[in-house]
């Protein structure tokens, strides 16, 4: 078997083994599950030689054959580099989580979601199917929501996955919107042969349709203004997953889709209009909101919604370096943002707290964390000589031209660039220098399961712009190509050459170090600023939510208002209607048909059903109508065996039986008065309408018997009945054989009507056991309304 | 609706129904007949005794909760699909075979085992309706 196939499966099997080991192995078990993203790590590290060297690897196997759907992957500079991120951060996490959660009476349950949710990941980066690919993108929203509510004792956990639920799959049904135009467009549904399809999708009059749509998604999984808010509040999730999903890898997804159009969706005026002006605004409220938290993962947060704002930014942007910033940022943002989360998740396990105005001095008693978070704060600032310096050097050599929109763009990026760096230093400084300050718990250095994280990470950042030449070639350089289409050589190094993008960095560093000394005040005006504004997204998440509820339960008042003579009407009175419409607006009258010449005996029954009839438009009160509506029932299933269906016949006389039996046990359970209380006004109304019902349904009947029958059917079914199936009971032969399919969907539906009756059963029972009994009137519908399920 | 008549022709007259219930159901294939009314018929016999006899005395002859029996009848209705996968044909193909028991050529096929399912859940679902709602106090 293809070794890529089973690394698409290989975290799900490991999820499912994940309770059972944690069971026996404690937290040990973080050891061996880790072992399944690492090799699956390895397995993608063998493609990094031919990818360099320009190839493109797809692979796959049938789905569905009949719509063409495939269960195909691509593998190329962009993929693999997501792969790598997924799988290789995968497993420090897995550690991270083994000791992070060690002793948690869930941590089997943790490790499986995590585990899960790298696969959903992990297969949404190397689908190539954009059935798949929609699959996998709902799937991380989905073990998403599981991570995010894992304690879900609480109640803004629980608010914060329905929230992040809520935004992130309702942007994944709008971008499955978006690539069902692009299919349609196209004609082609794998992203292999989209890339091919040069300017078939720009030039379609549906392209802005289509763009809007795939944005729509796009947006908001990588969070961006107005949808950022879910994030923020997703860090209610233990500090694993925020590590993992809210840095590098779930709200990447959005960002990834983007890349990955970009070939075919890009270079357009829209895109190079609406991509950097949602995303610098993104940078911008996501830096000044970070600036006014006090929380360590909320700071860090912010500054990821603030990160995906700047790579949206770049990707709209569409010069080649500013591709290339946009790839380098890409990967140096996974790495620190990653070790930052696992730092601040450090503090918080050791000392207790997260907030960075109760923290100080823990240098000495945790020096490990404080070096990865320091060096991965250098990295966060673009410093070098790391991978985030390459990133913003490359930045500036992109965005950095004369005319006002780059000018406004290349502004944009050095106050987010600064405010990055404050935040960042803040998070890394902060808590580990000067005054030792008493902690809810006494402080140590974290145990080797979860430092191991940020170091490895915090040292990537570091060797990648060392061997930044090797870096380049393998990894950064094919991504951007992917990225552009067109093939790309990055060749930005650690030592910084003088020029127009050294002199922005330094401005971006000057500007961060002032404001970092400034950053009390600037918190102070950023929470005046906003409790003066006083509404955000968030709350209006609230307030649409809260709208939602409030309309549902209108509408279902009204339309469900639980008086069975509501339903009846309403339905009878649409049936008449539209029968009437249809034969109106055709002009289509059925004409009188001929006296019909039927034997004594069948003018005996028929006068039976109309006695039977008169018998119930005259009983005294609903039982008897129900006893004497059977009357005629049984003359219909009569005229039904003179005619010729014994079947039919049959099986009315049975459901006739049942009817009467069971509508008369249902009635005996109610309190029904003697009499049927109809007004007269009342009983006219109902007559009408039965009246309307009856001559639509007859004159409709009658319509049908005046066009020419068709024997095709009854031809087939009469010859092949007996050759094909084996039996001469032709309506018998339909039903479980020719037609066995419909059946079975029948009988299930039967059984659920059967569980539903029950069910409702059992509430009014249970509504009866009390002492105040509810008014009659109400629980005389409900057992009624049961009976027509 | 406690008459001594009644009740004590009742058993004999639900079984009875039930043997004849299942004459229909087996003789569907080629005369009138089938899962379905079998079913029905079934169904109104168990309705029978509970009025006549009480609803304890059904469940307890019953042994299963009639849900559960409906549940089972989908189940092998179901099932008799599966057995068309193993010959390589398409999902619920019928499959036919022909043993001879005591001199008499059977025909047994996957059909049936389908229509069984049917008469089943026809049974069960209509049964549970009526026995819950002829237990006056508990549902």
């Amino acid at each position: 078997m293809d070794l890529t196939f089973l690394a698409f499966f290989a975290p799900f099997f490991a999820a499912v083994l994940a309770p059972v080991l944690v069971r026996y192995l404690r937290h040990h078990a973080a050891w061996a599950l880790a072992l399944v993203p690492a090799l699956v790590f390895i397995h993608f590290l063998g493609f990094l030689d031919d990818i360099a060297a320009g190839a493109r690897v797809t692979g796959g196997v049938q789905w569905i054959p009949s719509f063409n759907v495939n269960f195909s992957w691509l593998i190329d500079g962009l993929s693999l580099t997501f792969a790598l991120l997924i799988s290789g951060i995968g497993t420090l996490i897995v550690l991270y989580a083994g000791g992070y959660m060690k002793g948690h009476p869930q941590q089997g349950r943790f490790l499986s979601f995590i585990l899960m949710f790298m696969g959903a990941m992990q297969g949404l980066v190397l689908s190539d199917s954009f059935f798949m690919f929609f699959v996998f993108w709902e799937l991380t929203s989905i073990t998403s929501f599981l991570l995010i509510g894992f304690k879900h004792g609480a109640e803004r956990s629980r608010r914060a996955a329905m929230q992040a639920l809520v935004v992130t799959g309702g942007g994944g049904l709008i971008l499955l919107a978006g690539l069902i135009f692009i299919w349609n467009i196209t004609g082609v549904s794998e992203f292999s042969l989209l890339l091919a399809s040069g300017d078939l999708v720009r030039q379609s009059p549906f392209y802005l349709a289509a763009l809007i749509l795939v944005l729509g998604g796009a947006f908001s999984k990588s969070a961006q203004f107005p949808l950022h808010f879910w994030l923020p509040n997703a860090m209610e999730a233990p500090t694993p997953v925020s590590a993992y999903l809210h840095s590098a890898t779930m709200v990447k997804a959005g960002v990834y889709l983007l890349m990955r159009l970009n070939p075919v969706l890009g270079e357009t005026v829209a895109w190079e209009t609406i991509l950097p002006v949602f995303g610098g605004t993104t940078l911008i409220v996501g830096t000044f909101l970070a600036v006014r938290q006090t929380d360590l993962k909320l700071m860090l947060a912010y500054t990821t919604v603030a990160s995906l704002g700047l790579l949206v930014m770049l990707t709209g942007f569409g010069t080649e370096k500013a591709i290339e910033g946009a790839v380098l940022y890409l990967v140096a943002h996974s790495l620190f943002k990653g070790a930052l989360f696992m730092a601040a998740g450090n503090v918080d396990h050791e000392a207790g707290t997260r907030d960075v105005t109760a923290l100080g001095g823990l240098m000495a008693a945790m020096p490990i964390t404080f070096g990865a978070a320091l060096l991965s704060a250098f990295s966060m600032a673009g410093l070098p000589p790391f991978v985030g310096f390459l990133a913003k050097e490359e930045i500036y050599y992109g965005i950095a031209a004369a005319d006002p929109w780059s000018l406004a763009i290349t502004v944009t990026a050095i106050i987010g660039n600064a405010l990055m760096l404050v935040i960042g230093f803040a998070v890394a400084l902060k808590p580990f220098l000067g005054e030792k300050v008493a902690t809810p718990k006494a402080a140590h250095e974290a145990p080797v399961l979860m430092v191991a994280g940020p170091v490895v990470l915090a040292a990537t950042s570091l060797i990648a712009a060392l061997f930044s030449g090797l870096f380049h070639a393998l990894v950064s350089s094919p991504m951007a190509s992917a990225v552009a289409g067109t093939p790309l050589q990055i060749t930005i190094g650690i030592i910084p050459k003088p020029g127009l993008a050294l002199t922005l960095s330094l401005v971006t560093v000057g500007l961060g170090i002032a404001l970092y000394f400034a950053l009390v005040h600037l918190r102070a005006a950023m929470a005046w600023l906003l409790a003066t504004i006083g509404w955000g997204p968030d709350h209006g998440f609230d307030q649409a939510m809260r709208g939602l509820v409030i309309g549902s339960t209108a509408l279902t008042r009204t339309l469900q208002n639980g008086r069975m003579e509501f339903y009846m009407t309403a339905t009878f009175v649409l049936l008449a209607a539209w029968l009437w419409r249809a034969m109106a607006a055709g002009g289509e009258w059925p004409q009188m048909p001929a006296f019909p010449d039927l034997y004594g005996y069948e003018w005996v029954v028929i006068l039976i059903a109309a006695a039977g009839l008169i018998a119930v438009v005259r009983a005294a009160n609903r039982l008897t109508a129900i006893v004497t509506l059977g009357i005629q029932g049984f003359a219909l299933a009569v005229l039904f065996m003179l005619m010729g269906a014994p079947d039919l016949s049959f099986t009315q006389f049975m459901v006739e039986t049942l009817t009467v039996v069971i509508l008369a046990l249902a009635m005996i359970r109610l309190r029904l008065s003697p009499q049927d209380h109809r007004s007269a006004g009342q009983t006219l109304f109902d007559g009408t309408i039965a009246l309307a019902c009856a001559s639509a349904l007859t004159m409709i009947t009658l319509q049908v018997l005046e066009t020419e029958f068709d024997r095709t059917l009854t031809d087939f079914f009469n010859q092949y009945s007996y050759t094909i199936a084996q039996g001469r009971n032709v309506v018998n032969v339909i039903l479980v054989d020719f037609r066995g399919v419909d059946t079975f969907g029948e009988i299930g539906v039967v059984m659920i009507a059967g569980l539903a009756i029950l069910a409702l059963l059992r509430v009014v029972s249970r509504r009866g056991a009390r002492p105040a009994s509810p008014p009659v009137g109400k629980s005389e519908a409900r057992p009624v309304a049961g009976m027509e399920v | 609706m406690r008459t001594v008549i009644f009740g004590s022709i009742a058993p004999y007259l639900t079984a009875l129904m039930v043997l004849y219930s299942i004459f229909v159901l087996l003789r569907g294939h080629n005369e009138p007949g089938g899962g379905f009314i079998g079913g029905l018929i079934a169904a109104s016999a168990l309705a029978v005794y509970g009025v006549a006899c009480g609803v304890s005395p059904v469940r307890r002859a019953l042994r299963f909760h009639p849900m559960a029996i409906a549940g089972f009848g989908l189940f092998i209705a179901a099932m008799a699909g599966m057995f068309s996968l193993f010959a390589g044909v398409p999902y619920m193909t019928g499959l036919w075979i022909y043993p001879t028991v005591l001199g008499v050529e059977l025909k047994l096929s996957t059909t049936l085992i389908f229509d069984i399912g049917v008469y089943l859940v026809v049974v069960g679902t209509i049964a549970s309706i009526a026995l819950a709602l002829e237990e006056r106090d508990r549902g």
